[in-house]
Formats: structure tokens, C-alpha cells, sequence
């Protein structure tokens, strides 16, 4: 039971909004000492898994690019695009990018998007454009619901769409692991049944971008 | 030294950039702590591949005890207004062709590393093709956008320390939470957690087992922040003995539609921080909980509707 302690840090150093980064270092090392380790081991064992998981930072490598074309106006053209398409509106560029983000990870293609190379430079600033293009100018929380929401559109179409290819880690972690427990299984037959969670998946997430596009409407669209 | 560490290396000096600007920004009261901050992270890169993991964890334990301490703001200039508007007005979409070359050269590039081996022996290995590609596809932006744009060299290194210092120790955190989920590992929280779950559940009932899964599931992503982890612990406490060995349930439905439940969890927690709180301080949003609060609706929505399909599909192939 001691070994919880961890996770009762997490919970307790999250819910208090305390450094995230600390809160995840005490609980690792009150972790590792209640699992009877020593402290060199502990850090030891932080390093090893810190260098282990440098790929999740490659993401920031896209920044340069970003920083560069954004100081230069990317958002602002961004924006004049989406004012040329008659009928844009918010909800549907997010539906239009959930569609794409879910079809293109489906067929493996997970570089599609992302939040730092896609959501900030391109997919965000269209969607705020084409709620600015008919109420005018956005409150901040309008603007900050908008942002949320462009990047719930790249999480769920990854999440929901990527698990139906057979290449993809998830496939592979579950295959890896019934082919131990005695249950061999080709790839395909498990990638098959995340065909139904992936289609709820889209229309939930489009019934709510055509609700955000309502919700809009109604809080934006009477203003004087 | 491979391609991939070779990357690492540029990740390396771009986090080192961003110490200097900091250390020169002299004006800021924290400017030293900024510096250091970034220098430490920049080390791990540019040295990690060869030193010991225990200096490696005392690097890292040494950027959360700074940004613990807490970072102040950033000195970094914001582009003006006024330059942003000359830059669309003269460069015009010719601005989007850098932004697309990444994902679009990544595709490319991760298609041409797996299927591309002379000799029969790939370039690189198979599991970091992407990574290596996308690296790459780094490389071919920044140089398509420093000819079309006609910038100078320090641009992208001034622009990217201003975005590293808007996001701020975030930057680190979902490598901390791996960190974490390595520490859980070994020390068999998960063993404990599906024990604990494994207790109350009522076996005879294939709807309350099939409930205890998806929802443990969930529960377990949520706390642990991936459900990769949660996988194996809760099928092995639960899934397996229960659905399929007791009630006579399908493998593959259960681990296709049980790693997607945990889906669910992972909308809905902090821990998960390169889906969810990475993304709020990348779009400068003032609650790092914005992203979540957005999806927990989905989040929910879809955990009751993996249950059901479980439930109605797990017994019936």
C-alpha cells in the first residue's frame, strides 16, 4: 500500500496547483524509497528514464520554423485565408480539421498535425479568425474556448483514428501482450475493433463543434 | 553516434540559445535563473548520450527544483504588430509552405526510412524513423523559410526562445511524467492498484466485470497519465482472468476497445501533459486545465460507449 504514496502526491500536489515539476520529482523519489530503493538508485533510475524519453522533446525542434513564420505574419494569414471562405465558421474549420487529423492517423500518417506545429500557427488562429469574421472582436474567454478546443480536435482525431492501423504502438502493445497471455492475434484483427469507438468518436466530437458553433451564435451573435 | 542523437544535438543548441538570450537579458531580476534553467535542459541533450544516468537525473531534478523556486516572466520581445502585418502583406501564402514542408516531409521522410533499405539493412532503426524524419523535415523548413523570408541566421533561434519561454518548464514535463511512469513500474503500483480493484468487483455479473475494466481502465489512465501503462496491469488483474477466461469473452475485442476506455482517461488528466497541458501554455491559455475542461464531455461520453460496445461485442465473437 505504501508504494501509493506516489500517486497520492500526484493527485494531491496537482489538485493544489503546486509546480508540476516538482510535484512529479517528490513523488518519484517518495516512490522509489517506499518501494526500498536508495536515493542514488532513485536518481539513477530518473536519468536513465529521463534520456530514455528525449523523443517526446523532439516536438520543440518545430519551433524555429514557427517562431520565424509567425513573427512574420503566418497567422495573420492564416486569418485572411479562412476570411475569403464564405461560410467558414469556427465549429466547422475545427469539424473540417478533426476529419482530417482522424482519416490521415487511421492510415498511419500521425505527423499530420500536433499542437505545436499545427494547432498554434494554423489551426487556432482560423478558428478565431472565423468567429472574429462575423461577431467581430472576442472576448478572451470566447477566444481561450476557441484555442481549447482546436487543440481537443488534434488530441481526439489522434487518439480515436490512430488505432486503427496496424502498425501503430497501441496495436502493437496489445498484441505484444495477449500473444504472451496465450492469445495469438494478428494485428489487423485488433485494429478492426476500434472501427466503432473511432466513429462515435467523430460524431460526438462534431455534434459538439456544431453546438460550440450554436453556443457562438447565441452568446456573440445579438451583441449591440 | 546515430542520426537520431545527432538530433538531439540541435534540440541541444536550440535549449542553449535560449540560455544565453536569457542570461544577456541582464534587465530581468530571474534572468540567471532562466539561464540556468535552459542550460540545464540544453545539457541533457547535447551531453545525455554519454553521460551516467545518475548526473543525467541530477540535472533534471535540478531544473524542477529551479522552476520549484519559480522562473518570473520572460524578457523575450513579442513580434509588434506592425512587422507581422508587412511580413503577410509582402510574403502572403507563400508563408504556409515552410509550416507544411514539416508535417508533410516527416510523412515523406518516415515512408522513405522504413521502406528504403540498400543492402537490406535500414538507415535507421525502424522505431525512430519517424523521430529521424521529422528531425529532417526541421532542418528542410527552417532552410526553405530562411531563403524564401530572407532572414537573417539569428531569427529562429531569437524566435524560439521567445516560444520555449512562453511555454516555460512545461517544455520538460511530459519527460518527467515518462520518468514517473518508470518509477511506478518498478516499484508495482500498478499490481497494487488492480488488486485493490480486483476486490470489489462482483464476478459472477459479465456486465459488472466488463464495467470494472473499462472504468478501471480509465481510472488507472488517469492516474498514471498513459494508457499504455494502465494496459497491461488492469488486463492482466482484470480483463483476462474475468472477461475472457471466466465469461468466455474475445481477446481482441477486449484489447482494441479496453486500450480505447483508457482513451478516456487520458482526455481527462494533467499527467497525460503533452496532450493536455503542454498544448493550454502553447496556446497561452490561462488555465492549464482548459484543454481537459473542453474534453472531459467526450471523455465521458466515449468511456459509456466503449463499455456498451464492449459489453454487447466482447461475448457475441
Amino acid at each position: 500500500m505504501l508504494t501509493l504514496i506516489g500517486v497520492a502526491i500526484v493527485i494531491l500536489g496537482f489538485a493544489l496547483r503546486l509546480n508540476p515539476l516538482l510535484v512529479v520529482v517528490a513523488a518519484a523519489v517518495a516512490t522509489g524509497f517506499a518501494a526500498g530503493m536508495d536515493l542514488v538508485g532513485i536518481v539513477s533510475e530518473f536519468g536513465r528514464a529521463f534520456t530514455q524519453n528525449r523523443y517526446m522533446a523532439l516536438v520543440w525542434l518545430t519551433l524555429p520554423v514557427i517562431g520565424m513564420l509567425e513573427k512574420n505574419g503566418l497567422k495573420e494569414r492564416a486569418q485572411a485565408l479562412i476570411a475569403r471562405v464564405g461560410g467558414a465558421t469556427t465549429g466547422r474549420v475545427l469539424m473540417l480539421y478533426l476529419f482530417i487529423r482522424q482519416v490521415t492517423a487511421s492510415l498511419g500518417l500521425t505527423a499530420f498535425g500536433g499542437h505545436a506545429p499545427m494547432v498554434r500557427p494554423l489551426v487556432a488562429p482560423m478558428a478565431e479568425a472565423a468567429a472574429e469574421n462575423r461577431y467581430g472582436e472576442l472576448p478572451p474567454e470566447t477566444r481561450f474556448l476557441i484555442r481549447a478546443h482546436a487543440a481537443a480536435a488534434d488530441n481526439i482525431g489522434l487518439f480515436y483514428g490512430e488505432d486503427i492501423f496496424i502498425a501503430i504502438g497501441s496495436v502493437l502493445l496489445i498484441k505484444a501482450f495477449l500473444d504472451q497471455a496465450g492469445y495469438p492475434l494478428t494485428p489487423l484483427q485488433i485494429a478492426l475493433w476500434a472501427i466503432p469507438t473511432a466513429l462515435a468518436a467523430l460524431l460526438i466530437q462534431l455534434f459538439r463543434l456544431w453546438r460550440l458553433d450554436r453556443r457562438l451564435q447565441r452568446e456573440l451573435g445579438n451583441r449591440p | 553516434m546515430n542520426v537520431l542523437d545527432g538530433i538531439y544535438l540541435l534540440l541541444g543548441l536550440m535549449f542553449a540559445a535560449a540560455a544565453w538570450l536569457n542570461l544577456k537579458d541582464r534587465g530581468n531580476p530571474r534572468h540567471l535563473r532562466r539561464a540556468s534553467f535552459w542550460a540545464l535542459y540544453a545539457a541533457t541533450f547535447l551531453f545525455g548520450t554519454w553521460l551516467p544516468p545518475f548526473v543525467v537525473g541530477c540535472l533534471a531534478i535540478g531544473m524542477a527544483l529551479l522552476a520549484g523556486l519559480g522562473l518570473g516572466k520572460s524578457g523575450a520581445a513579442e513580434p509588434t504588430d506592425a512587422e507581422r502585418r508587412a511580413g503577410a502583406a509582402r510574403f502572403g501564402n507563400r508563408l504556409f509552405i515552410p509550416a507544411l514542408l514539416i508535417p508533410v516531409v516527416t510523412v515523406l521522410g518516415t515512408l522513405l526510412l522504413q521502406n528504403y533499405t540498400p543492402g537490406g539493412k535500414p538507415l535507421v532503426e525502424m522505431k525512430d524513423a519517424t523521430l529521424v524524419a521529422l528531425g529532417l523535415s526541421v532542418i528542410v523548413a527552417l532552410a526553405a523559410g530562411l531563403y524564401m523570408l530572407r532572414q537573417p541566421f539569428a531569427v529562429p533561434l531569437t524566435e524560439s526562445r521567445r516560444l520555449v519561454d512562453a511555454v516555460g518548464p512545461v517544455v520538460a514535463l511530459p519527460q518527467l511524467l515518462a520518468v514517473l511512469g518508470a518509477v511506478f513500474a518498478v516499484s508495482g503500483v500498478g499490481q497494487v492498484v488492480a488488486a485493490l480493484v480486483g476486490r470489489f468487483i462482483p464476478v459472477d455479473s459479465a456486465l459488472a466485470v466488463v464495467c470494472a475494466y473499462c472504468i478501471g481502465m480509465a481510472l488507472f489512465t488517469l492516474v498514471m497519465g498513459n494508457a499504455f501503462a494502465a494496459f497491461p496491469v488492469m488486463t492482466a488483474g482484470i480483463g483476462l482472468p474475468l472477461i475472457v477466461k471466466l465469461h468466455g469473452g474475445d481477446a481482441a475485442i477486449m484489447g482494441a476497445i479496453g486500450m480505447l476506455a483508457g482513451y478516456s482517461g487520458t482526455l481527462m488528466t494533467p499527467l497525460a501533459a503533452n496532450f493536455n497541458i503542454v498544448p493550454a501554455a502553447l496556446l497561452e491559455l490561462p488555465d492549464q486545465n482548459g484543454v481537459i475542461k473542453v474534453q472531459i464531455p467526450t471523455g465521458l461520453a466515449l468511456l459509456v460507449v466503449n463499455t456498451l460496445l464492449m459489453y454487447f461485442l466482447v461475448f457475441r465473437f
